[in-house]
């Protein structure tokens, strides 16, 4: 082989997103979460349960983004994660009595640590090498949960059942609005953070790493602390995901956690918009909303219809919604001049 | 000793699966320098094609030649169609696209054929090979028959104008269109050749695991599997890795305890990243080199 061949000509994976690109301004932000404070108190609680699910599994795309669009590392074993949290969270509550809000700080810490951990081995590897690691990481989770070494704190095979909490203080409010105001309350935490994390130091860190490794470490940047960093807050925040999954849906079962889980977080992500954080929200309706939309058109079919509503979604928005999201900036911009 | 020699054997025949999908997995690598997650679904609709065309009364090698060319067809559409226009998005897009055609395809051979499991014959026969017990005639056949595509696939991309026309699209795209090379349809080419070859390997696992449109899930990651152990580049790496794979599963559920059917996926994963780890681009991968 020639020594040209064994010269990649390197075309990132992660297209480089600039920092101020990656939130909303301040106005859009404050309409936004005025709507998602006071829509619930309009709608039936099924749809209030829905608009629970969409920040949990908007979280853990937030927090796959921060890893594949902060850092530059690909992960399609997010939902290992995503088990591990919800599992901490469930087995706190119903074998020790845990209180659920004390549940989640203790679930984003083991998962920060398993994400720190995991990350190690995989600093050696990259792209496809990387793709497969976390994958096994993925398809291996469920059966570690099944195990019956395990099967005394887990429920094995049959899981475990968790109780929703009711609200406190004797406020006036169902479950459902409760638990949708306590996630949105983690949820909103939890994205000012990770914005903060990505304009500090560490997060232009990230963010040189994704964008050339090797400049990056010449720049004195110590890239395997940073990057295994990276994969212990994105398992720490999805570990927080997931244990609010598991209260929100009041069940664990090692087969609500398999790969399938994982390749939706993926979806969500590059439809939202890799690297831009808002749009983590976006992907994430799309995951909880277009399969059933899907289900609704056709029910023999309705894989084909996902498949080609996806289709349509990346033909027209290849960049994901952040490009919705720019486009609607640059004609606001235009009409403010004229 | 013994039973450890019936176990590779057993890996080995079980391996000849992974090696056939591995050299798929590689050949559309070398096209388009990345995984192609539909892969396995395409080969489970050619081999849904060709089951079909039997069951319309055509004999098996007729079959298998127009599922061949069917297929290599189909690659080609399925690029110039979806693909195509997607060249300019960012990677991960197009692997949201490739999961986009896996669900398609997936639920459509469901609707066409339905999730029974049939049947699906053997040109090769299914007794003994050789009075061994745990290789029949049939898996016999499938490695002769990979190692008869490794061969010709290696001549392909050393000695042909093609082969290397394609080679050289796919390692440095820019400098290749300096010489003339149109590498917008070797992508096409290499979309065509990895959906034939996946194709007979669909045609050729299915008396195996038998026909139903799940078939390809598990055979796909452990071809995957195979191919990045072996290295991504080298088709000879893919067949030896798709190999140690099997061999590897096989003596995994063998000889550690506790181990049930569904824990030797996972096991076979962690040895190959732990491979992975010390070799980072495969056994028989070249390092690439990278430009600042």
């Amino acid at each position: 082989m020639s020594a040209v061949e064994e010269i990649a000509s390197q075309t990132p994976a992660v297209q480089a997103v600039p920092k101020r690109a990656m939130t909303l301004s301040a106005g859009t932000a404050f309409v936004i979460v005025l709507l998602l404070l006071v829509v619930p108190l309009f709608v039936k609680n099924f749809i209030i349960f829905q608009m629970t699910m969409l920040l949990i599994y908007g979280l853990a795309v937030l927090a796959l983004n921060i890893l594949t669009g902060g850092s530059g590392q690909f992960s399609l074993g997010n939902s290992a994660f995503y088990a591990i949290g919800a599992y901490t969270s469930a087995i706190l509550m119903e074998q020790y009595n845990v209180n659920y809000a004390l549940t989640l700080p203790v679930a984003g810490v083991i998962c920060f640590g398993a994400g720190f951990l995991f990350g190690q081995p995989a600093l050696r590897l990259s792209g496809v090498y990387l793709a497969l690691a976390t994958f096994a990481l993925a398809t291996a989770m469920p059966q570690i949960l099944k195990l019956g070494f395990f099967e005394h704190w887990t429920g094995g095979v049959q899981g475990l059942v968790v109780t929703k909490p009711d609200a406190p203080f004797g406020l006036p409010m169902s479950q459902d609005m409760w638990l949708y105001y306590f996630t949105l309350a983690i949820t909103i935490a939890i994205y000012v953070f990770s914005v903060n994390l990505l304009r500090s130091r560490s997060g232009r860190a990230f963010m040189a790493i994704r964008d050339n490794e090797i400049a990056a470490s010449a720049m004195g940047i110590d890239v395997a602390t940073y990057k295994t960093l990276a994969f212990g807050v994105s398992a720490g925040i999805t570990g927080v995901a997931g244990g609010l999954g598991a209260i929100a849906v009041q069940f664990v079962a090692p087969d609500s956690y398999t790969i399938t889980l994982a390749i939706s977080l993926f979806l969500g992500m590059v439809v939202g918009g890799v690297g831009w954080l808002p749009g983590s929200f976006v992907g994430s309706a799309f995951i909880i909303f277009v399969p059933n939309i899907a289900e609704g058109i056709s029910k023999g079919l309705s894989g084909a219809v996902f498949g080609v509503l996806l289709f349509l979604v990346i033909f027209l928005v290849p960049h994901g919604s952040r490009q919705v999201a720019m486009v609607a900036q640059q004609l606001l911009g235009k009409l403010r001049k004229n | 000793m013994e039973l450890f020699t019936n176990q590779v054997l057993a890996g080995i025949a079980t391996g000849a699966i992974y090696a056939c999908m591995a050299l798929a997995v590689v050949m559309i690598y070398q096209a388009i320098d990345h995984l192609n997650f539909a892969q396995g679904e395409m080969a489970m609709f050619s081999t849904f094609i060709s089951w079909q065309l039997m069951q319309w009364g055509l004999p098996y090698w007729v079959a298998f030649v127009v599922t061949l060319a069917f297929s290599f067809a189909g690659g080609i559409a399925i690029e110039r169609v979806l693909f195509k226009p997607l060249t300019k998005a960012p990677i991960l897009t197009q692997v949201a696209g490739f999961i986009a055609l896996y669900s398609i395809i997936n639920s459509f051979a469901g609707l066409t054929w339905d999730f029974t499991i049939k049947q699906y014959p053997t040109p090769f026969g299914s007794s003994p090979f050789l009075g061994s017990q745990l290789i029949s005639t049939h898996q016999a056949g499938m490695i002769g028959i990979t190692l008869l595509l490794l061969t010709g696939l290696y001549f392909f991309f050393q000695y042909t104008r093609v082969g290397l026309a394609m080679r050289a699209a796919a390692a440095v795209p820019e400098s290749a269109r300096l010489v003339g090379i149109n590498t917008s349809w070797m992508i096409a080419l290499g979309w065509g050749m990895a959906a034939a070859i996946g194709s007979i390997a669909g045609m050729l696992i299915a008396p195996v695991v038998f026909l139903e449109p799940n078939m390809m899930g598990g055979v796909l990651i452990y071809g995957f599997a195979a191919a990045v152990l072996g290295g991504l580049t080298s088709p000879f790496g893919a067949v030896l890795g798709g190999f140690l794979v099997g061999i590897f599963e096989n003596l995994a559920g063998t000889y550690i305890p506790h181990v049930g059917n569904e824990m030797k996926l996972p096991i076979a994963l962690a040895l190959i990243i732990s491979v992975l780890v010390i070799k980072p681009a495969g056994l028989f991968g070249r390092n690439i080199v990278k430009r600042v």
